[in-house]
């Protein structure tokens, strides 16, 4: 799991041009939008594209992004619960 | 003798929304394009396209019936589908009012998002590839028509339409031109089909503006031309201006609306000021049908006390028709000013806005003399006009 | 009486600003170069890592524009215009996107680059910066075009504009330029000032006596 999250962190900086953050600077409990990482509308949209091009997964419904991309460990456990990690 | 000097009186300033063309699924002229709306025809169905296996619901123009118009084009396989398409449509434009292309005092704006975006997926084997940057376009009609000025390119989203006419106002009003020629193309192409869908913003069924179910828009493909001139003799067939028009800024968000329509409303209140709403008969919307650009243009409206103005979008017929869609809509609703019937807001059923609006429902006879158009595009833009009979 | 400013020149890995170099990055590749002047400027503005390459350049030039004068704090910005202009629209990032989509087995369009693949973002990425609300147009012609820009101010300023943010901003295949001038109504210019009015002839001139360095 802690790989992942690693990786993922990675991933997230790398597809939302995170430029000035640091894989360290992302705690994996904390919300990925709000406050924090000041992400918006198009990087929820761009998170969805991360699943599929890295992962395989389709989200059908962005309705569920919601959940899923609360936090980079939300986001650790979907991939495994889908079998894709 | 009394002498009627009615006619003889100059009207300074005035300057005309007139003779226009209208090519779209539904047709290939304006009158063609309105009788079917009238007839509640919609142009947006499932559709297979070439590029994917699934069916887009998409309003395209027939292939074949373009090239059996595009015969009397010289030299047609030299064009591109948008350029055929443009060509018909502002040869049209010049026909019916017997303007001509090398008149001195005539300006051409041609407003589009992607142009010949097709180049891109080398539609176009014998084409020059150069074509795809848009001022290469324009060059190619000015080729055609031998323009006396080079034709202004205007591409600002999907407020471009609208923005194009009001920039003719402009431009007319400040004694440079007697005409201004507004033309609106865009395509259908992968490269905008699978960019709203990345945004998950195409609804799968024909899109439902203002409707508590809409689930985002359908694109179009269409390309419309009007004359707008200070030429009373040119002024039929609708004798009606463009009295006040503005562009605005959210500045809030690149692909999102502001929330509270800030920008939309502050182009109202611009265009709003010094302005009578007697008369006024309905606005047409942008009214894309995704949940974010209804619901702003809801609040706006509601915000600038237009609640009891009634509201449609032209998006059901159509869908969302890009750098073409402001100029087809406003001609739309001047053929509705024209034959006094508001045009029934195509999708919708139960509203779900939160904004007070009151949408057209059918197609209902009235009496009225003027009407507000209005867009709203990514890059936070907004424009609005108003239009009066006169 | 329609008055320039201010105004700031990119080309060549330089940074201009009233027709003097103040910043040059030579043997830096174009994104290092954009990334670096950022930099200089030391903003916090993470969105700036967000845009394409279009939207940095409008973003540093207006930057430079507008570092050393009050244009921001002295005119009304909702009746304060930002007019662009380009020749190759929104090119470079369309060809971006089109790439995405051209390999069926490799399909991934991308939201955060289709959104750019619309040349008026620029103005939107300006507006959103510097709260800028007034009225928008961006046209496309071959090359700058001082005649239309100028003349279409000038209509903006006698409807309900005040002041007005004009441009080039053209990125395309590694080539690039941006050129941002303000536009605010100054009365009794003197002779000797270093505003100069706004015309076809004075903004040419300004847009081509750049002294670049070598």
């Amino acid at each position: 799991m802690d790989a992942l999250i690693e990786k993922l962190k990675g991933q997230i900086i790398e597809q939302l041009n995170l430029a000035e953050v640091k894989p360290e600077d992302i705690n994996p409990e904390a919300p990925l939008f709000g406050d924090g990482l000041g992400l918006d509308s198009i990087d929820a949209l761009e998170l969805i594209v991360l699943l599929e091009k890295y992962y395989g997964i389709k989200i059908q419904d962005p309705k569920d992004g919601k959940t899923i991309f609360q936090s980079v460990k939300t986001m650790a456990e979907y991939i495994k619960s889908q079998g894709k990690a | 003798m009394f002498i009627n000097f009615k006619i003889c009186i100059p009207k300074p300033n005035m300057i005309f929304a007139s003779y226009n063309n209208i090519i779209s699924p539904l047709g290939f002229t304006t009158e063609q394009n309105y009788r079917a709306v009238l007839n509640s025809e919609i142009a947006v169905k499932p559709t297979q396209l070439h590029f994917s296996n699934d069916a887009f619901c998409v309003g395209k123009i027939n292939d074949e019936l373009l090239e059996q118009h595009a015969v009397s084009i010289e030299k047609a396989h030299q064009h591109t589908r948008l350029e055929k398409l443009s060509i018909l449509s502002i040869q049209d434009v010049l026909q019916q009012s017997g303007i001509q292309p090398q008149d001195d005092k005539l300006l051409v704006v041609y407003s589009t998002t992607k142009g010949n975006i097709d180049i891109l997926e080398n539609a176009y084997p014998n084409i020059d590839s150069k074509r795809v940057y848009l001022h290469q376009l324009t060059q190619h009609l000015q080729n055609h028509f031998q323009f006396k000025h080079q034709p202004v390119v205007l591409s600002n989203a999907c407020i471009s339409g609208i923005l194009a006419i009001i920039m003719a106002q402009r431009w007319i009003q400040s004694g440079q031109f007697n005409h201004v020629i507004v033309c609106g193309g865009d395509i259908l192409s992968e490269f905008t089909i699978s960019g709203f869908k990345s945004f998950n913003a195409l609804s799968t069924e024909p899109c439902k503006p203002f409707d508590a179910n809409r689930t985002g828009i359908n694109l179009g493909e269409a390309v419309s031309s009007i004359l707008l001139t200070n030429q009373e003799l040119l002024s039929s067939p609708y004798h009606t201006a463009i009295v006040a028009g503005a562009s605005a800024n959210d500045a809030n968000h690149i692909s999102g609306p502001s929330r509270n329509g800030d920008g939309l409303y502050q182009c109202l209140q611009t265009i709003l000021q010094n302005q009578s709403l007697d008369g006024c008969g309905f606005i047409s919307a942008h009214g894309t049908a995704t949940p974010f650009n209804d619901e702003m243009e809801s609040i706006a409206f509601d915000r600038s006390a237009l609640n009891t103005i009634p509201v449609n979008s032209l998006k059901g017929y159509y869908g969302h028709t890009l750098g073409a869609a402001g100029v087809l809509e406003t001609v739309l609703s001047l053929e509705s000013l024209k034959h006094q019937t508001l045009i029934k807001s195509q999708g919708f059923d139960n509203i779900g806005v939160s904004g007070k609006i009151s949408v057209i429902p059918q197609h209902t006879p009235a009496t009225f003399s003027s009407f507000i158009k209005t867009a709203s595009g990514f890059g936070g833009c907004n424009a609005a006009a108003l239009f009066k009979k006169i | 009486m329609n008055t320039i400013i201010s105004y700031a020149h990119i080309k060549h890995n330089q940074i201009a600003v009233n027709g003097k170099v103040v910043l040059h990055l030579p043997n830096k590749s174009y994104t290092e170069f954009l990334t670096e002047a950022y930099k200089s400027l030391q903003l916090s503005y993470p969105k700036f890592y967000k845009m394409d390459a279009q939207c940095k350049l409008a973003f540093l030039a207006m930057e430079f524009a507008c570092k050393d004068n009050h244009f921001l704090t002295e005119n009304d910005l909702s009746k304060t215009a930002i007019v662009f202009s380009n020749s190759s629209a929104s090119l470079e990032t369309d060809q971006v996107h089109q790439n995405s989509i051209n390999d069926k087995q490799n399909y991934f369009p991308s939201p955060a680059v289709f959104v750019y693949t619309l040349p008026n973002i620029t103005i939107g990425e300006i507006a959103i910066r510097h709260h800028i609300t007034g009225e928008n147009a961006f046209f496309v012609s071959p090359q700058f075009n001082g005649k239309l820009l100028t003349n279409y101010i000038h209509l903006l300023t006698q409807t309900n504009t005040e002041a007005v943010v004009g441009g080039w901003i053209n990125s395309d295949n590694n080539t690039y330029e941006a050129f941002i001038f303000l536009v605010q109504n100054v009365e009794n210019l003197n002779k000797n000032s270093i505003f100069k009015p706004l015309n076809q002839t004075s903004i040419t001139n300004l847009y081509n006596q750049t002294s670049w360095m070598h």
